[in-house]
């Protein structure tokens, strides 16, 4: 099981509290401020691809003056390690041919693997931008809206992929980013939970099911909370496998 | 070559709900029996623990208690002209894999057929004449009446300790319950759940429109619970993630709750784990089974000898695997001949969102699978139908079920689909709707079938499941006319925007409503009608039984566990205090 494990969570809260116990009283250690977010490292993307998704996650899920957008929740982190885990290999999906045409109400027919399906269709868009002299990250916010737009709804071909498969894709895996876990990598500070209201990973609500319209104003919960409320947020997590 | 192992009395083809029960119950008559189960052991504890198991990612999302498609997928078509392809991923619907089966990551939504259900095509000419029926729907009586099935639908609900309030017992109407339920001979186990928001919106919208509402019944409980095998469960404390997940609360009836414990005490019950059964083997007469032959988790060929033969999985599992051992006439959709694969339905479901201000807080994520309220009034034939065009109907629910939010955050229509017009409205919208779930009847025609795919083959060669399947036109008329009346009681629920999405042609595959999966091994009185007799024992080779919603010979408006349980027990009955006496065909050819 490569996700953060309960013993892992348990190793970082006793790493943490040690910390804590180094430079201050035990009782400051619940006010400390949680860790500063980490950089991004990617294991899967390259150059070109980081620029294209970081840009384009900004526009499915922009940022507002109230609340963050994808690129500002590690969506891209999450996908990155998505695709360089089970599910980018293939997990749970069959991959016997032979390979045929379908109807839309047979679903995904191709041989791409997620991760082949991403490093075919962006390896496509980075050289079809190139030929058009613009890349998408330099692009303004309405020309790269159109762009999306015009991969979502039209079936250019991207190397094999259909671009409304491609970008079906992209679209499902930055709400899965935005909305999951943030053991993941993605949902940094559970910032999408807040903005929803949802009170997140575990809880029992037997006392509160029947106090109806209850506004709950307490923090979400994630799967890597410590005992001081500290989401453990780990980029190298590979996502997605057992 | 495989090897042959020790001959035994009883082999069961699974281990969830159908397998554990016949399983228990046989080893209890000092039968030897052996339960062999495709997937992994696994048990609440430890496999079912927070924090790990509210995992919306890993277990709703990608699906981890499901049949691993990359071993062993089904092709789909919509109608015969078409090439089947295969499901690549699971998206429809989400067969179990494993110990406990789907039982594991199930609703816990435990519902009876109506009496009608089980007479089916003679209630309805009885109502509104011979002609009535469209003559494209291949429905039949199901062999086996309610009052039959009453004893063994209570049995499973005291095993599992459903809550909820009777609307009918023994003939009497009870105040709170589904005025519209069979008779039942006694209350549920235990009392019905909390009414969650939700449910108590849709409550009083749904009577100010002269509706009958009622607490869904659950078998995620609302106390604890002793049932009568001397296993406790806990009260359920609607944590959200119930369906696609499994309870690390011991609250919800699974297999492991409610009863394999007690057979894995005797020490006449075997529990073989990550055992993939290929086929039942038959002798030279094709008319007796002698076994079955298995592939075990290192990939090890065994026969397993066994004088009774007990087909206990998934129900479309059922089905392959009596195909694959050629058990029964394939079913031919051309000329409409044979059974196996014959009636293979779904359940046709809509929905109608109720979209509030915001100064009406729902808290969707406080929720078990099944918790909610119902109308009864609109299903099945609890309507007159005369005029109408269709039979058949949905019962209408507020059940939530968990608001996890990368599968729940509704928007109003004319949302855009992605950007801060989608962002916006998301964060407007999930603490401030309801979403009305319409549960409706799925009727079998003659193209609907299931059969084996002649080009795709699942990781140990053999042939993956065919399913052929479209909505009949009167289902989309019946799903129609029944969310058209959810929206009206979510107007009146006091909805500022209600948004009906009525379920239409064609089935997409890709798109989940349930894990409803039925017939294919449908029983009936007539052998050229149906692959299994009323007590679910095969036409062709009688020590063989099929047991699950493969023996379905229609869909009704409910889910469908709750018959599933009820039909386990009525064939048990007949195995044991018939079958066994005097082993042979229980009914004449």
């Amino acid at each position: 099981m490569s996700r953060l494990s309960r013993r892992d969570v348990v190793t970082a809260t006793g790493a943490a509290a040690a910390a804590a116990l180094a430079i201050a009283p035990p009782e400051a250690a619940a006010q400390q401020a949680p860790p500063a977010a980490q950089p991004t490292v990617y294991l899967f993307f390259n150059t070109d691809e980081v620029a294209f998704i970081e840009a384009a996650l900004s526009r499915l899920i922009p940022a507002d003056d109230k609340w963050p957008g994808a690129l500002e929740a590690g969506v891209a982190n999450f996908i990155d390690k998505e695709l360089n885990g089970a599910w980018g290999a293939g997990e749970r999906l069959y991959r016997s041919g032979p390979w045929q045409p379908g109807t839309p109400s047979q679903g995904y027919q191709l041989p791409f693997t997620p991760a082949e399906l991403f490093r075919t269709a962006l390896a496509a868009i980075t050289k079809d931008l190139a030929r058009a002299g613009t890349p998408f990250a330099k692009m303004s916010g309405e020309q790269q809206d159109a762009y999306l737009r015009s991969l979502e709804t039209g079936a250019a071909d991207l190397g094999g992929v259909p671009s409304d498969v491609f970008f079906a894709h992209l679209w499902d895996v930055t709400v899965e980013g935005f909305f999951s876990d943030p053991v993941y990598g993605g949902n940094r500070d559970m910032m999408a939970w807040k903005m929803i209201g949802f009170p997140g990973a575990y809880a029992s609500y037997y006392e509160l099911v029947d106090q109806h319209g209850l506004k709950l104003d307490r923090a979400p919960t994630s799967l890597a909370e410590d005992s001081h409320g500290h989401v453990h947020v780990q980029p190298a997590i590979p996502a997605g496998q057992r | 070559m495989a090897e042959r192992l020790k001959a035994v009395d009883v082999v069961t083809v699974g281990v969830g709900l159908t397998g554990a029960i016949l399983g228990k119950e046989l080893a209890a008559t000092g039968l030897k029996v052996i339960g062999l189960e495709r997937g992994p052991m696994r048990d609440t504890v430890p496999d079912f623990q927070s924090p790990a198991i509210h995992d919306e990612l890993r277990y709703a999302v990608r699906k981890a208690l499901t049949q691993d498609n990359v071993k062993e997928a089904m092709t789909f078509r919509n109608s015969t002209g078409q090439t089947a392809l295969p499901m690549r991923r699971w998206q429809g619907f989400m067969p179990g894999n494993g110990l406990g089966g789907a039982a594991v990551h199930w609703n816990g939504l435990t519902w009876r057929f109506q009496p009608a259900d089980f007479v089916y095509r003679t209630h309805l000419e009885g109502r509104y004449g011979k002609g009535f029926v469209d003559p494209d729907l291949t429905i039949q009586d199901w062999g086996v009446t309610y009052a039959e099935l009453e004893p063994h639908y209570d049995r499973f609900e005291y095993l599992c300790g459903t809550s909820g309030k009777a609307g009918n017992i023994k003939g009497v109407v009870q105040a709170g319950g589904n005025p519209f339920e069979g008779p039942r001979s006694r209350e549920y186990p235990t009392r019905p759940m909390k009414e969650p928001y939700y449910g108590a919106l849709f409550r009083k919208g749904a009577e100010s429109l002269g509706y009958h509402p009622f607490p869904s019944p659950a078998s995620t409980l609302s106390e604890p619970y002793t049932n009568p095998e001397g296993l406790s469960l806990h009260q359920c404390v609607f944590c959200g993630f119930c369906e696609r997940f499994a309870c690390e609360h011991f609250a919800k009836a699974s297999p492991q709750t409610v009863i394999l414990p007690v057979a894995l005490k005797n020490p006449d019950y075997e529990l073989r784990t990550g055992c993939q059964v290929l086929r039942v083997n038959l002798d030279s007469t094709g008319k007796k089974a002698t076994g079955v032959t298995y592939v075990d988790a290192a990939g090890r060929e065994y026969e397993q000898p066994a004088e009774l033969v007990l087909i206990t999985a998934y129900s479309l599992n059922n089905v392959r695997m009596l195909l694959n051992s050629r058990i029964g006439r394939p079913y031919d959709p051309a000329t409409g001949e044979g059974v196996v694969g014959r009636n293979y339905a779904f359940q046709t479901m809509s929905y109608a969102s109720v979209f509030y201000d915001q100064d009406v807080v729902i808290n969707p994520f406080m929720a078990s699978g099944a918790s909610g309220t119902v109308i009864d009034d609109l299903a099945g034939d609890n309507f007159d139908h005369k005029g109408l065009g269709f039979i058949g109907g949905a019962y209408i629910s507020a059940t939530m079920t968990g608001g996890r939010p990368i599968e729940f955050h509704p928007t109003p229509p004319g949302t855009p689909n992605w950007g801060l017009g989608w962002k916006q409205a998301v964060a407007r919208h999930y603490n401030h709707t309801v979403v009305l779930t319409c549960h409706g009847s799925s009727h079998p025609m003659r193209g609907n079938c299931l059969d084996l795919d002649p080009t795709y083959k699942d990781a140990w060669g053999q042939p993956l499941l065919r399913m052929t399947f479209d909505f009949p036109q009167n289902d989309v008329r019946m799903s129609r006319y029944v969310t058209d009346k959810a929206v009206g009681v979510g107007r009146a629920m006091g909805g500022k925007i209600v948004a009906g999405a009525p379920r239409e042609r064609p089935y997409d595959s890709t798109i989940y409503q349930t894990t409803h999966n039925t017939g294919g091994a449908i029983m009936g009185n007539d052998p050229t009608t149906s692959a299994v007799n009323r007590y679910l024992q095969s036409w062709d080779v009688p020590n063989v039984f099929v047991v699950g919603a493969s023996a379905y010979p229609h869909n009704a408006s409910y889910n469908p566990t709750g018959t599933v349980g009820a039909l386990t027990y009525w064939a048990l009955d007949a195995i044991k205090n018939r079958y066994l006496k005097a082993p042979g065909a229980l009914v004449p050819r």
